[in-house]
């Protein structure tokens, strides 16, 4: 294992902030220049957003599940089990469901993302890219930012719902509550806030998976071996990034509220 | 290049190299390399392994800058120019990677076609001109495979329809024959030569067999037996084919394939012996 000198790991980090800041940055402002990659987005969308609705579907309903049997324990003792659909709808909406859906879509496309372009670095087809006169930010980088973002604000709503649909199924399968008890519970639970925030982490969430997974990508050294290691750290830090920003971004919606 | 210098003729040569430094790291991979390649040219650049000869052909397509010096590609200072402005200037450059790097997604028409579908050329053109370049290489039959169903030899032709689709002004082979058989080897060198000598383009060829390169000085492609022969014995022939020699990021060598033989300099005799 290589050692490095303490002011050589600062320095790396700090390029690698620089590197990933920039990535950002292009990734951004491409979008206002020529040429545009419409159909290469809707490629990824597919991919990424159709590619990984059964897991979003399965996470959401075992949470929403999960939300159910455990706050009705603890609802049953005081009384107020009526209030299972407003926990399950408050806790999905404004939290579990945008970090849930966001930590599952980062473990199955930021390390797709990481494996694609580092096999694609390592190979010089990124190189034979930029040889052949196009821009591989442009080509390969901003489609899948864009079609992230996107399709997590979708997946994001699709998981909610379908987790206050499996605490709907607990509710009134085991518990015995009234449907439109539940269902109207779920509703009056949920301020404006609550539901902007929920939309709107989903959307910065998005954005880091796919940054961070092209990122790796396009920075892959050390053939095979090297697309391994950037397959791997791109799930590391884009879950840690959004389990982060996730706390920044409550405390910043709850000071606005 | 002094500041006050006038600036290179960039209308007779295709690639000029003035006084070009680059090191990673600690490693100091190409020292002060000047050279010119005249238009119409064929230069074999030879060295061993970590000479500094792929580091030329990537600089030459500002994929990395150097640390110091200029480098005029097709009139054009590429050291001062943007990323954004290089993309122009590489759809006149083809290239020809070591490995080939072809796209391993797509298919071989739409590898090839890949410039030509980023200009956003009508379908009909694309295949016309793709079926076109393919025959060229003789890699018409293999048009809907995938690069891993083709042998390297195969990859390398493909890689070749691809650089030269547009009709490059200059052209950079990175190791054409590595890696492959001798006969394979040959088949690659003469679509080089063909592509010298028909359609006159400028060409770095970066290898380390010595005999790629006599092979090109000493031929030459006969368009009616539709092989390569023997320049002997055919009078006032150019064949337009020149050397340089790297070792340790310098150039040690440079001139004809005659003038490589008359070399008296130790290092070479025993690299060309």
């Amino acid at each position: 294992m290589e050692i490095i000198s303490p002011v050589d790991y600062v320095k790396r980090s700090l390029l690698a902030v620089q590197e990933y800041s920039l990535l950002s940055v292009r990734s951004v402002t491409n979008l206002f220049r020529h040429p545009r990659y419409i159909s290469d987005a809707i490629q990824q969308a597919d991919l990424i957003g159709v590619g990984s609705l059964p897991i979003v579907v399965l996470t959401g309903l075992f949470t929403g599940i999960v939300l159910a049997l455990n706050t009705s324990k603890t609802l049953e003792r005081f009384g107020s089990l009526s209030l299972t659909g407003t926990l399950v709808s408050f806790s999905m909406v404004r939290e579990l469901g945008p970090v849930l859906t966001s930590l599952m879509v980062a473990g199955r496309n930021a390390s797709g993302m990481a494996s694609e372009l580092g096999s694609m670095k390592v190979t010089e087809q990124i190189d034979a890219m930029r040889a052949l006169g196009t821009d591989p930010y442009k080509k390969l980088v901003t489609p899948r930012v864009i079609s992230t973002v996107f399709m997590m604000f979708f997946l994001t709503i699709i998981s909610d719902l379908v987790g206050l649909a499996g605490g709907w199924l607990i509710s009134f399968g085991l518990l015995g509550l009234d449907t439109y008890q539940y269902w109207n519970s779920a509703y009056q639970a949920l301020s404006y806030n609550d539901v902007i925030t929920g939309l709107i982490k989903p959307l910065v969430f998005g954005f880091i998976i796919a940054t961070i997974g092209c990122y790796y990508g396009m920075n892959t050294k050390g053939g095979t071996q090297g697309v391994g290691r950037a397959t791997t750290q791109a799930v590391v830090a884009s879950s840690v990034l959004i389990l982060a920003v996730d706390a920044v971004l409550t405390q910043l919606f709850i000071s606005f509220k | 290049m002094q500041p006050d210098s006038p600036r290179p003729d960039t209308v007779h040569k295709a690639i000029i190299f003035d006084d070009v430094s680059i090191g990673f790291e600690d490693l100091t991979v190409l020292n002060g390399v000047s050279f010119e390649l005249q238009r119409g040219e064929t230069k074999a650049v030879l060295g061993v392994a970590g000479s500094g000869k792929s580091t030329i052909l990537k600089i030459c397509l500002g994929l990395i800058k150097p640390d110091r010096g200029h480098v005029y590609v097709l009139g054009h200072d590429i050291t001062t120019m943007s990323e954004e402005e290089l993309f122009d200037l590489r759809n006149k450059v083809g290239i020809v990677f070591q490995e080939s790097a072809l796209f391993d997604s797509l298919t071989v028409r739409d590898n090839v076609a890949f410039r030509l579908m980023e200009e956003k050329l009508p379908e009909a053109e694309i295949e016309k001109k793709v079926r076109e370049v393919l025959s060229f290489v003789e890699m018409e039959d293999a048009i809907d495979k995938l690069p891993s169903e083709l042998s390297g030899g195969m990859r390398r032709r493909v890689g070749i329809a691809r650089a030269i689709i547009t009709q490059p002004e200059a052209l950079l082979y990175d190791s054409p024959t590595g890696g492959l058989d001798p006969i394979t080897s040959t088949t690659i060198i003469e679509l080089i030569m063909k592509q010298r000598d028909v359609y006159k383009t400028s060409a770095l060829m970066v290898s380390h067999r010595l005999q790629d390169g006599f092979t090109l000085a000493s031929h030459f492609f006969d368009p009616v037996t539709k092989h390569m022969q023997p320049v002997d014995g055919t009078p006032q022939r150019d064949i337009h084919t020149s050397f340089m020699i790297l070792r340790e990021g310098k150039v040690i060598f440079a001139g004809t394939a005659h003038e490589l033989g008359q070399v008296e300099d130790p290092y070479i005799k025993e690299y060309i012996a």
